[in-house]
């Protein structure tokens, strides 16, 4: 398939990995990739292993289903319990641990869900379904957030009146920075998220990588992608600078989406929030601008969502901060495997100790 | 004859014996069943006998490819295909829900009897109940087959050893796909087709022409070749190890993949066989596979290696993961 | 976080595009980009195209890996 395969050539990551080892220090490199989709597209290149020695490969919070915390999944259980809405939503959120229960538990006797691909489809649901009140649960980063602002907008413009988003929208950068101020956690270079950098642009990088001195290199997800942007953050730190590189230039450019940018700031407007495994981090979420009040499921019906910090043996939070690698949290493997996760690391698709239990050899 | 289910036609009376006689025996019109005694009278039967299981619940009942009544008979069928043994008789029981289009019911049953005939089995004996609208998805088939064992073969998962190599017969995920888009939620068009269809003709001759060199098959359903690799790995305690390159999945199954984040590995398939051969004889197995009209793209996936157990998958970047089993079904994703 | 992938435009009106990979066709939305034309490529996450891509620029990496996987046979 174009534009796929091409980047999956098994003789070009072959000297790829040769040139990452060439330029191999005598002590691991720690690079963070921030975003869950290069998470489980390394583990599924089974990339890990071939740079063992040479770089070591932190995974990052940039799982929204991950960081999502036990509090949403919590009030959309009861909205759907409760008041009889029908829940639509991506697949990503069905297993994800609440403090009880999780979608997928209550599904069928509790409450109905139906996964779909795009919020535009439960739109169109809510439009078929005049009599019941369709709520879409709106988890992602900036990659999502123009799908979703557009589903609302759309819902709007169509006078779907039924239809409203229970908002858990977060934003990459201010993460980025709360990570590479942290001393514990010693990222030398920032592998970036590819279609979160086609919305915001590859500049948005430039404050954490010139205030931390941390080379960013924005990356695609194939495997030859990934390859090369840590063969390019390998260079930049040889070289001794801390710039922002983009690998995935066909499509990511330093300005990235205006129009994307523009839908999001018309439906949406920076707040604080929280991150779970984390605690909150100021202006990284993004929430329902009063304007479009009326297709916000918390202010409509009046179901906040609740953040509470955990405290538990589980240690998802040092995972997302990539702090420590899944195997050092006392619960993995053990309490904690995916049939019956604890955190939701374990339990999303992407989630750093998911990708570990299933590809890790 | 009316044109949808009753719940009096599940009760035993008139309308139960007007069902069978003026719909049922219309498509399935054999010896043993047409007396429709309580019980098909299979008369003596040589050699060592299979025995199996099964029940239908797709949804749709049709689908691109195919539907609920090929289904039923091509997933028995191979259930003993893979077992080595050839199906000889099959039993039918339907359970329908009230307000299913007789016309629905009528497809389903001439798929069966096609398939039937294509398998080479009968259909037996059968049974009818109904029930209240609500309580039933259309139509459910539940089946269980009864074999002859071809030469004495029996799966062996002992008998693998190292250097044997991993076979599969043909293209995955072709029937979940189909079915997946059949539901029209995704609103996506693919031309998939649904690969059922039955392996007897396929696979039985392999037994004698190879004695000794086939160690163990199965049919790669739910959860695909993933989950039959880990399940065989595991009944002979072996290590499998795969080679991402050499899986052959279709364009089109491959683009719904990618779209939907789905891995291909686990999706099922019902017209397939993965197949544990002695690495010497590995090519010519492939060889006689691919001169029949079901295996034309049967491909040497990978081997069984020295070292522990489970399944491991050697990546087209050169790096090595594991195959594990997944946790319930694949639902599209957006990261 | 971002499962996103390239598809060819087939057909374009307003707001809407019909878009294939691998034979596999899907309506999106092209909201959130500029005046798509057939047989240009665009990046679909959640039913959205994102942005276009640019063959141009796909060929120049391309190129450079090329030259990589080249080199690489002279060490």
């Amino acid at each position: 398939m174009k534009y796929i395969d091409d980047f999956r050539d098994p003789a070009t990551a072959k000297a790829l990995v040769a040139r990452i080892r060439r330029d191999a220090g005598d002590h691991p490199v720690r690079l963070m990739e921030v975003c869950g989709t290069h998470t489980v597209a390394i583990a599924r290149a089974g990339i890990r292993p071939l740079l063992s020695g040479a770089v070591t490969m932190l995974s990052g919070p940039g799982c929204p289903v991950c960081v999502t915390p036990d509090g949403y999944i919590d009030a959309a259980i009861a909205l759907g319990r409760e008041r009889g809405t029908l829940l639509a939503s991506f697949g990503d959120m069905l297993r994800v641990p609440g403090k009880s229960s999780s979608l997928e538990k209550e599904r069928g006797t509790a409450l109905e869900v139906r996964v779909v691909y795009s919020p535009l489809d439960a739109v169109t649901l809510a439009a078929a379904t005049p009599d019941r009140e369709v709520v879409f649960l709106g988890v992602g980063f900036e990659t999502t957030a123009p799908a979703i602002g557009g589903a609302i907008r759309t819902a709007a413009q169509r006078g779907v009146r039924n239809f409203s988003v229970l908002s858990s929208v977060r934003t990459i950068p201010e993460a980025m920075g709360v990570l590479a101020a942290d001393p514990e956690v010693r990222i030398e270079g920032f592998l970036c998220p590819a279609h979160v950098s086609v919305v915001i642009g590859t500049d948005a990088y430039r404050p954490v990588a010139q205030r931390y001195g941390i080379p960013c290199v924005v990356a695609g997800f194939e495997p030859l992608d990934i390859l090369l942007g840590i063969s390019m953050l390998l260079r930049q730190k040889k070289e001794g600078v801390a710039r922002v590189e983009n690998e995935y230039s066909r499509v990511a450019t330093a300005t990235g989406n205006r129009k994307a940018q523009d839908l999001i700031r018309d439906v949406f407007v920076p707040c604080d929030t929280g991150w779970r495994g984390i605690g909150v981090i100021p202006g990284s979420g993004l929430r329902i601008a009063d304007p479009y009040a009326s297709f916000d499921a918390e202010k409509k019906f009046g179901n906040p969502v609740v953040f509470a910090p955990e405290g538990s043996a589980c240690r998802c939070g040092d995972v997302l901060k990539g702090k420590i690698l899944p195997v050092a949290c006392p619960l993995f493997g053990k309490a904690c495997v995916p049939e019956e996760p604890y955190g939701p690391c374990m339990v999303s698709s992407e989630g750093s100790c998911a990708a570990y239990y299933k590809y890790g050899p | 004859m009316h044109d949808k289910i009753l719940l009096s036609h599940g009760e035993g009376g008139k309308r139960t014996r007007d069902l069978i006689a003026k719909v049922i025996a219309r498509f399935f019109d054999n010896p043993v069943l047409s007396p429709f005694f309580d019980a098909g009278l299979l008369g003596r039967i040589d050699g060592e006998i299979a025995f199996t299981t099964d029940g239908y619940v797709v949804t749709p009942p049709f689908f691109p490819g195919g539907d609920i009544g090929r289904l039923a008979v091509c997933g028995t069928v191979n259930d003993l295909a893979v077992c080595g043994a050839k199906a000889v008789a099959i039993s039918c029981g339907l359970i329908l829900e009230e307000g299913l289009p007789m016309d629905t019911l009528e497809r389903a049953l001439a798929a069966m009897r096609d398939a039937a005939k294509e398998a080479g089995v009968t259909i037996a004996c059968g049974d009818t109940k109904v029930v209240e609208r609500g309580k039933g998805d259309g139509i459910f088939i539940t089946t269980a087959g009864v074999g002859v064992s071809v030469d004495g073969w029996r799966p062996s998962p002992s008998a693998i050893r190292p250097g044997d190599r991993i076979l599969l017969t043909g293209t995955m995920g072709d029937h979940q796909v189909a079915v997946l888009i059949a539901r029209k939620n995704l609103a996506i068009e693919a031309p998939v087709l649904s690969d059922v269809a039955p392996l007897s003709g396929l696979l039985l001759p392999l037994l004698p022409r190879f004695a000794g060199k086939v160690r163990f098959m199965r049919d790669p359903t739910r959860g695909g070749v993933g989950v039959t690799l880990n399940e065989m790995a595991s009944a002979a305690n072996a290590r499998f190890v795969l080679d991402e390159a050499r899986l052959p999945v279709r364009e089109s199954v491959r683009g719904v993949c990618e779209i939907l984040g789905f891995d291909p590995l686990y999706l099922a398939n019902e017209g397939k066989a993965v197949l544990i051969v002695a690495g010497d004889t590995a090519e010519a197995v492939v060889a006689a596979l691919r001169e029949h009209p079901y295996g034309r793209e049967t491909a040497i996936i990978g081997e069984v290696q020295e070292g522990g157990s489970g399944v491991r998958m050697n990546t087209l970047a050169g790096g090595v993961r594991a195959v594990d089993y997944p946790v319930g079904d694949q639902l599209p994703r957006i990261c | 976080m971002c499962l996103g992938v390239p598809a060819k435009v087939l057909e374009a009106s307003d707001g809407a595009a019909v878009v294939e990979l691998g034979g596999v066709r899907r309506e999106i939305s092209v909201m959130l980009i500029d005046d798509v034309s057939v047989g240009e490529w665009v990046i679909v996450h959640a039913g959205f195209a994102i942005e276009k891509l640019s063959e141009e620029e796909a060929e120049q990496t391309l190129a450079l890996f090329r030259e990589i996987a080249e080199s690489d046979e002279i060490h």
